[in-house]
């Protein structure tokens, strides 16, 4: 009886030391010994082929583009012409269509500097702009002034003050021209030191924090990009890009919610970017290759599951191809919206680029086991 | 028969079993209650929502706002005082009513085992359980009584036992047995567990847990029973509720669990453990003993007091089988899972997106469901039939008071059970808001085309 009620007493304790033993377990990262592959499957090696073929290439062009752009713009100030306006347009086209490559990544340094609604918050505000212009002495890293930079605010610039080139020409050598086109320059400046920062963070020691924190809890590495990645498709992709200005939220059209609302041949464009990208990262193509790497795709087919017939990794990847064949088929988003009513066509390839959040936000995420906007509380 | 029965009512015991299991009980759900609070539970789950899930009848149990907390301040100190044994009748009361209030307020927090400390505490409300070793006893010599009838320590047990191995029929299925599902989408999540985390993510662990768990749930109540089997029996109690806290978000129900199985063990043990307890804290054990036998006011108080235990113990035996009188497949529709100790048995995530129509303008558009809820509730609401109507409602209420005339309600749901591909819970093109929530089967359910065979 004795040693009954002593074992029983000892049981509590080491229970006790257990407990709190993997409540740490839960905050720190596993040391690589001790941390073999689930299900033959190494989520570091997933990780490091996200930084090292995705993300950081990513980041890499984007801020190489986003250098070019402040080139080209200073090339403008010291010789505005209807021509060199044009190569900053140009510029403007390509580092915004390389932000949506990796706009998604919003974790570690991007998510620390709100790049996502630093860099695209749209709509963007003019009469904050023109007001920022007008009295001079703003401070473009204020969270306030969000909306007044940017490659929206820049597309107001480049696109919105003026219907032809000559027109938008003559307000940055008119009277004011000055003021135009060092906000011009501020805004890029602004977007290069953002870009630098994010890249040189990831280039130090931010891809060795992101490797090797290859656990399975809520803020490991996968279980965050995954929550995030999923997050960006719902909110900004689907909603953002799409959804919103189509009013299906509301039930009024919103056409000046538009991503790149002043050249609106580009909105489609930048659309088909970002879903490409999204695939990409599906299926872990590298940045600027072809192919397949260690990624979800190639996780879910490890895992499993009861069904048979088409696997997990192929229907999301057709839907992907449904959706992308269905927004193909549009005229601009402008078009679509303003001159359809209701705008039946773009709402039905709406409907396909929807159909993919149940297949990763439910199917993709159950089979994983990793738990989306994770909920502190208990189960049974 | 009829006469080993009367026999069986008439032997008395001793009280010790029951004291150590009301001082455990409630000083286990003090601490639980000051967790949940601590974690700043209260609030997120009963102040920041706006909208909360009702259970059918008890639409009118709702948070209290800011005397929240004072309901669970009641509660806290109703578990405190049914530890010391202090008015034990009017605070087990206290307890029992608190503590279901807070349950009923919110249908998206429901959990087994809050339904089981619910069920508990009303049980616990009939027994002598502060016979000995209590404020009561200790003021009152007249309420003091060393001895009571057996029948009470046993409620105790026939619970457990129909817990344990209800839990372990639920697991009798082919989900469970043949595919190790839904543990085989679990374990692998636990790879990082030091030294045995690859093992436990492998395909064997994931059929050897789910075979170990379902025999064990069924086996460990008739262990415990028998005095032979009981030391390693409570010895595999431990291993398997630390393993499952190890390996799962489980809270203090392991250590509860853990705690209520004490009761298997003899008189004598407890007897002692009561002892060396006193001894510690240095309390007069010894004017407990007193060698009297628990009598029941009144004869009718006894009668009365066996029914209800006779009764709750038959309804406890009932209450889980209720699902046979719905059709369709139990996980998929959830008619009758609830109160059931089905635990663990499904990995099921889903997704709703609500349509509204304003049928006099034709307008339609979309919810976003985070305007109305937490991801909590959202998560909740995308796979269980009930929660979907009852938002629809909500919903449909939100947007007349709004404006909105005529309005239809429809859900596009996508909803995956154990690894099999997503699909919808209910059809699309289904106004929700021509059914009402009731105990009847809900006709708009999509079928599952599938079996899962088994209990």
């Amino acid at each position: 009886m004795n040693i009954m009620l002593r074992s029983t007493l000892l049981f509590f304790c080491l229970f006790g030391l257990l407990s709190c033993a993997t409540d740490e377990s839960n905050t720190t990262t596993a040391d690589d010994d001790s941390n073999p592959s689930a299900v033959d499957f190494d989520r570091s090696a997933m990780l490091e082929h996200w930084a090292d073929a995705l993300i950081i290439p990513g980041y890499d062009q984007w801020n190489t583009e986003l250098t070019a752009l402040q080139m080209a713009a200073s090339d403008f100030t010291m010789n505005p012409t209807e021509t060199s306006l044009r190569v900053v347009r140009e510029q403007w086209i390509t580092a915004y269509t390389m932000w949506q490559r990796v706009a998604m990544f919003e974790m570690g340094p991007a998510e620390r500097s709100d790049l996502r609604l630093s860099v695209n918050s749209y709509p963007t505000n003019t009469s904050q702009i023109e007001n920022h212009i007008l009295e001079g002495g703003y401070d473009l890293t204020l969270p306030a002034n969000r909306t007044a930079k940017g490659f929206p605010a820049l597309d107001y610039l480049l696109n919105g003050i003026g219907t032809t080139d000559a027109e938008r020409l003559a307000v940055y050598t008119g009277a004011n021209g000055t003021a135009y086109q060092q906000y011009l320059s501020d805004v890029i400046t602004d977007l290069n030191t953002l870009s630098n920062s994010v890249l040189t963070e990831w280039q130090n020691d931010y891809r060795t924090e992101f490797i090797s924190n290859d656990g399975a809890s809520a803020t490991a590495s996968t279980d965050r990009l995954v929550n995030d990645y999923i997050f960006y498709y719902e909110k900004f992709l689907r909603a953002g890009k799409m959804g919103i200005p189509l009013g299906v939220f509301t039930g009024t059209p919103e056409p000046q919610t538009l991503e790149a609302f002043y050249y609106p041949s580009l909105g489609n464009a930048l659309f088909l970017e970002a879903l490409d990208a999204t695939q990409d990262f599906f299926n872990g193509t590298p940045f600027n290759g072809t192919g397949t790497g260690p990624s979800l795709a190639s996780y879910l087919d490890t895992l499993n599951t009861v069904t048979n017939g088409a696997t997990l990794s192929e229907s999301i990847n057709e839907q992907f191809v449904t959706a992308r064949n269905a927004v193909m088929a549009l005229e601009t988003f402008k078009v679509e919206i303003e001159e359809n009513d209701p705008p039946t066509t773009m709402l039905n390839a709406y409907d396909e680029v929807q159909a993919l959040v149940p297949l990763l936000k439910v199917d993709m995420v159950s089979a994983m086991s990793i738990r989306i906007d994770y909920v502190d509380a208990d189960g049974d | 028969m009829q006469r080993a029965l009367k026999k069986y009512l008439a032997t008395y015991r001793e009280a010790a079993p029951l004291a150590v299991f009301r001082i455990l009980f409630g000083l286990l759900m003090a601490v639980s209650l000051l967790r949940f609070w601590s974690n700043g539970w209260i609030e997120k789950l009963y102040l920041e929502p706006n909208f909360f899930f009702s259970y059918y009848g008890f639409e009118w149990v709702k948070p209290l706002g800011t005397a929240t907390y004072l309901l669970f301040a009641v509660c806290f100190l109703a578990a405190i005082a049914v530890a010391l044994g202090w008015r034990y009748r009017l605070s087990m009361l206290v307890f029992f009513l608190s503590f279901t209030y807070i349950e009923l307020m919110d249908k998206t927090t429901y959990l087994n085992h809050y339904y089981f400390i619910s069920i508990l505490s009303f049980l616990l409300l009939w027994l002598p359980a502060a016979a000995t070793f209590s404020v009561d006893a200790w003021r009152s010599p007249a309420r003091r009584f060393q001895r009571v009838p057996a029948w009470t320590i046993d409620a105790l047990k026939v619970l457990l036992t129909i817990v344990y191995f209800y839990a372990g029929l639920a697991k009798l299925n082919s989900d469970w047995l043949l595919e190790a599902m839904p543990l085989k989408i679990w374990l692998p999540s636990n790879f990082d567990i030091p030294l045995i985390g690859s093992w436990i993510a492998s395909e064997t662990a994931a059929y050897l847990f789910s075979w170990g768990g379902a025999l064990y749930d069924l086996s460990i109540p008739f262990l415990l029973w028998n005095s032979r089997t009981r030391l390693p029996a409570f010895i595999a109690v431990i291993l398997f509720h630390v393993l499952t806290r190890v390996l799962f978000p489980i809270g203090m129900f392991p250590y509860i669990m853990i705690a209520v199985t004490l009761i298997f063990f003899s008189e004598a043990w407890h007897r002692k453990l009561l002892k060396r307890s006193s001894q510690l804290l240095k309390l007069p054990a010894k004017d407990f003993d007193n060698r009297r036998q628990f009598n029941f006011k009144s004869l009718r108080i006894r009668r009365l007091t066996l029914s209800v235990i006779a009764v709750f113990l038959m309804l406890q035996l009932l209450i889980p089988f209720r699902y046979v009188l719905y059709p369709g497949e139990l996980f998929w529709t959830e008619e009758g899972y609830r109160f059931s100790w089905r635990v663990m048995l499904m990995e099921k995530a889903g997704y709703a997106q609500f349509k509204i129509v304003d049928q006099s303008s034709g307008k339609r558009f979309y919810v976003d469901n985070r305007d109305f809820l937490t991801a909590f509730q959202e998560k909740q609401m995308s796979t269980q039939a009930d929660f979907i109507l009852e938002y629809a409602h909500y919903l449909a209420n939100h947007f007349s008071s709004q404006g909105h005339k005529n309005i239809a309600v429809f859900v596009d749901s996508h909803v995956v059970l154990n690894g099999r591909h997503g699909k919808p819970l209910i059809a699309k093109d289904v106004n929700l808001l021509e059914y009402e929530n009731s105990f009847k089967h809900k006709p708009f359910i999509q079928p599952f085309h599938d079996t899962i065979q088994g209990f």
